[in-house]
C-alpha cells in the first residue's frame, strides 16, 4: 500500500472521528457506528451501523449527514456515499443522503424547520456534563474548599481529556474560552451566583450520569446486536489504482 | 414474597407483558426489528443462565408467565401494561385477550392495564369508556413514540391528548404509564423529552403518572420534573437489569432516584419477558451502594421494601399482609 493510500486512510478516519454522537457526547468511531470504508477510484462508501432498528431516527440523521460533510472535506476523496444499515428509517435516511435532500428534504411532513436546536439541546446537555467531570477531577486532586467551587477558572484546570473536552462543548457552543473565564457557568455561559453553584453541579451529575448509562447501554446493544465488541474496527478496503491527489 | 435473611418483601412487578413477536404476526419488517430489538435487550442484559432462546422469547403464552412470576418470580402481584403496535403486528404486540382473561383468572394475582392513542379522536374516546368498563381498568399504558398512519409520535399535553386524560379521570383512571420512545412529529424535536408529562402532572393532580424506564434515556430531566410534581413516578423497568451487567452504574442510577424524588416513588418491575423477575429481586435485595461511593447514602432495608412492592401496591389497592407492610406510607396507623 502507497504512503498516499495510507494517508487517505488516516484522513478518512480522522474525518468520521469528529462526528460525534449528540446523546452519549462520543465519536461514532469510538463507538463503533462505522461499518465499512471502502475506497475505489471513484471515492468512498462509508456504512455506519447503530445498537437497534429503532434508534432515533433524527439523531441517526444527524450523524450519518455529518459524516457525509465531515467526508467532502477531505482533500481529494472523491464522490462520497454513506448508508445506514439496519434502521426502520435506511431507506428514507440513504435516499435523502444520496440526493443531498437536507433534513427537512429526506424527511418531508415530518420535519418542521431543522434539527439546529436539537443538536444545541445536546450540546448543553454535553457541555453541563464536562463542567462536572472537570469539578469533580479538580475536588478529587486539590483539596478545594466547596464555597470557592464558584471562582474556579479555566486557569485552574489541569491539562488533560477532561478539560480539553470542556473546551471543545464550550468553543461549539459559542462560549468564552478565556483562561480566566468561570468553570460553572450555566447554559448561556454566564457566571453563577456561589449559592447556585450547588444545585447546578448536583444537576450536572446526573446528565453526566444519564449520559453515560446511554452509552453503556448503546454500546452493550451494538455488541449484542452484531455480535462482536463495540470496541470493532471498521472493516477497511482499498481498491482505488489511481494516485488520490 | 420473597424472604431473605429475616425480612420479608412484599413483591409487585409494575410491567410484565404478554406479547406474540413470531413470524406470522408481523405487519412489516418493523415487527421483525421490534422484537429483534428486545431479544438484543434481553440477551445483552441477561446473566448468562437466565437467556432464553429466541423462539421461546417471541411467543411464550401465560402458563410460562405465571411459572416465572408466581411460582419462581417471588411475585405477589403484576400488572400488565399493554403495547399494542398495530401498525407493526397483525394481532398486536401485546395479546389483550389472553392478558386480560388470565387477570380475570387470577384477579389477586394480576391487573390487566389498557392502552389508548389520542390520536383515534371521538371513536378512541368511546372506545376508551367502553374498555374501561369491560377490563375493569385502574390504570392505561401510554406509548408516545407508537406510530399510527402518517404520525410517530405524539405530545401528552396535545388537545387532545388532553380530552383522553380528562377521560380517564371521568372513569376512574388513576394511573398514567407513560413510556417514551424514539419517534414524534416533528423530527425536529427531542422524542424522549418529558416536559410534556411535567405539564399534564400539574394540570392533572388527580391522575398518578408513572414514567416507565425512569425516564431512560432522559433520565436527568425526569429527575428534575419529577422532584417537582407530587404526582409523579419512576418505573424501574429497563434499569434495574444494570445491577447485573454494570452494578456500579446501577448504583449511579437508584442513588440520584433516591436523592431527587425519593424512596416512594420508585416502582420495580421486570418488563416481563424482557427480563424475568426471579434473578432481579434476588439481586435488588443483596443489592448495597459501594462503600467507596461515599456521595450516597446506603439503601435500607425499609427502602429496598417500598420500592419492591409497597410502593405499587399503594397506587393500585392492593392488600399488604400486615406482617409485610413495613414501611409502607398507607401502613402508617392514623
Amino acid at each position: 500500500m502507497t504512503a498516499t493510500a495510507v494517508s487517505l486512510q488516516a484522513e478518512i478516519f480522522t474525518a468520521l472521528g469528529t462526528v460525534i454522537d449528540p446523546e452519549l457526547d462520543q465519536p461514532i468511531t469510538e463507538l463503533g457506528f462505522v461499518r465499512s470504508v471502502a475506497i475505489d477510484d471513484d471515492g468512498v462508501t462509508v456504512h455506519l451501523r447503530l445498537p437497534t432498528a429503532f434508534c432515533s431516527p433524527n439523531f441517526a440523521y444527524l450523524m450519518a449527514s455529518d459524516a457525509l460533510d465531515a467526508l467532502r472535506a477531505v482533500d481529494g476523496i472523491g464522490r462520497v456515499r454513506v448508508l445506514l444499515d439496519d434502521h426502520h428509517d435506511s431507506d428514507t435516511i440513504n435516499a435523502g443522503l444520496a440526493a443531498d435532500a437536507g433534513y427537512v428534504g429526506t424527511f418531508g411532513s415530518e420535519a418542521e424547520e431543522s434539527l439546529d436546536d436539537l443538536r444545541r439541546i445536546f450540546l448543553r446537555k454535553a457541555h453541563t456534563a464536562a463542567i462536572e467531570r472537570c469539578v469533580t477531577a479538580v475536588m478529587r486532586e486539590k483539596s478545594l474548599d466547596r464555597s470557592q467551587i464558584h471562582q474556579l477558572t479555566l486557569r485552574d484546570l489541569p491539562d488533560g481529556r477532561d478539560k480539553a473536552a470542556l473546551l471543545r462543548r464550550r468553543f461549539e457552543l459559542g462560549l468564552s474560552l478565556c483562561p480566566n473565564g468561570r468553570v460553572v457557568v450555566d447554559d448561556e455561559g454566564r457566571p453563577m451566583p456561589p449559592e447556585a453553584v450547588p444545585l447546578r453541579l448536583r444537576f450536572a451529575r446526573s446528565v453526566r450520569i444519564s449520559m453515560e448509562g446511554n452509552a453503556h447501554f448503546c454500546r452493550g446493544l451494538l455488541a449484542t446486536r452484531y455480535d462482536d465488541s463495540a470496541t470493532a474496527t471498521p472493516q477497511f478496503t482499498n481498491t482505488r489504482t489511481r494516485s488520490s491527489r | 414474597m420473597y424472604t431473605k435473611d429475616g425480612n420479608s418483601y412484599f413483591i409487585v412487578d409494575g410491567h410484565v407483558h404478554i406479547w406474540d413477536g413470531r413470524a406470522s404476526n408481523h405487519r412489516n419488517i418493523h415487527g421483525k426489528q421490534f422484537i429483534d430489538c428486545f431479544y438484543d435487550y434481553h440477551r445483552n442484559l441477561s446473566p448468562e443462565h437466565v437467556v432464553w432462546d429466541y423462539d421461546t422469547y417471541t411467543y411464550y403464552g401465560g402458563e410460562r408467565l405465571m411459572r416465572d412470576l408466581f411460582t419462581e418470580g417471588y411475585v405477589d402481584h403484576a400488572i400488565f401494561q399493554a403495547t399494542l403496535l398495530s401498525d407493526f403486528y397483525v394481532n398486536g404486540f401485546g395479546q389483550t385477550e389472553e392478558a386480560l382473561a388470565l387477570a380475570r383468572q387470577h384477579p389477586d394475582k394480576l391487573t390487566y392495564n389498557h392502552a389508548y392513542d389520542p390520536r383515534n379522536g371521538e371513536a378512541g374516546l368511546a372506545q376508551l369508556r367502553r374498555d374501561a368498563e369491560r377490563m375493569k381498568l385502574q390504570g392505561v399504558k401510554l406509548y408516545t413514540a407508537e406510530w399510527h398512519g402518517d404520525s410517530r409520535g405524539y405530545k401528552l399535553d396535545e388537545p387532545w391528548s388532553r380530552r383522553y386524560l380528562e377521560e380517564c379521570i371521568a372513569l376512574g383512571i388513576r394511573n398514567i404509564h407513560v413510556h417514551k420512545g424514539p419517534t414524534i412529529r416533528p423530527l425536529d424535536r427531542d422524542a424522549f423529552d418529558v416536559a410534556d408529562i411535567d405539564k399534564v402532572a400539574t394540570d392533572y393532580l388527580e391522575l398518578n403518572f408513572i414514567v416507565e424506564h425512569v425516564g431512560l434515556p432522559r433520565l436527568e430531566d425526569f429527575c428534575w420534573i419529577a422532584t417537582q410534581e407530587s404526582n409523579v413516578y419512576g418505573g424501574l423497568a429497563v434499569a434495574i437489569p444494570f445491577i447485573h451487567t454494570r452494578p456500579r452504574y446501577f448504583a449511579q442510577i437508584i442513588g440520584e432516584l433516591l436523592y431527587w424524588i425519593g424512596e416512594d416513588k420508585i416502582l420495580f418491575a421486570s418488563d416481563y419477558a424482557l427480563w424475568t423477575p426471579k434473578w432481579l429481586v434476588e439481586t435488588f435485595v443483596d443489592f448495597q451502594i459501594p462503600e467507596d461511593m461515599t456521595e450516597y447514602a446506603p439503601i435500607t432495608v425499609d427502602q429496598k421494601k417500598k420500592i419492591l412492592g409497597l410502593n405499587a401496591a399503594a397506587l393500585y389497592d392492593l392488600d399488604v399482609p400486615v406482617e409485610l407492610a413495613t414501611g409502607a406510607r398507607e401502613a402508617v396507623p392514623l
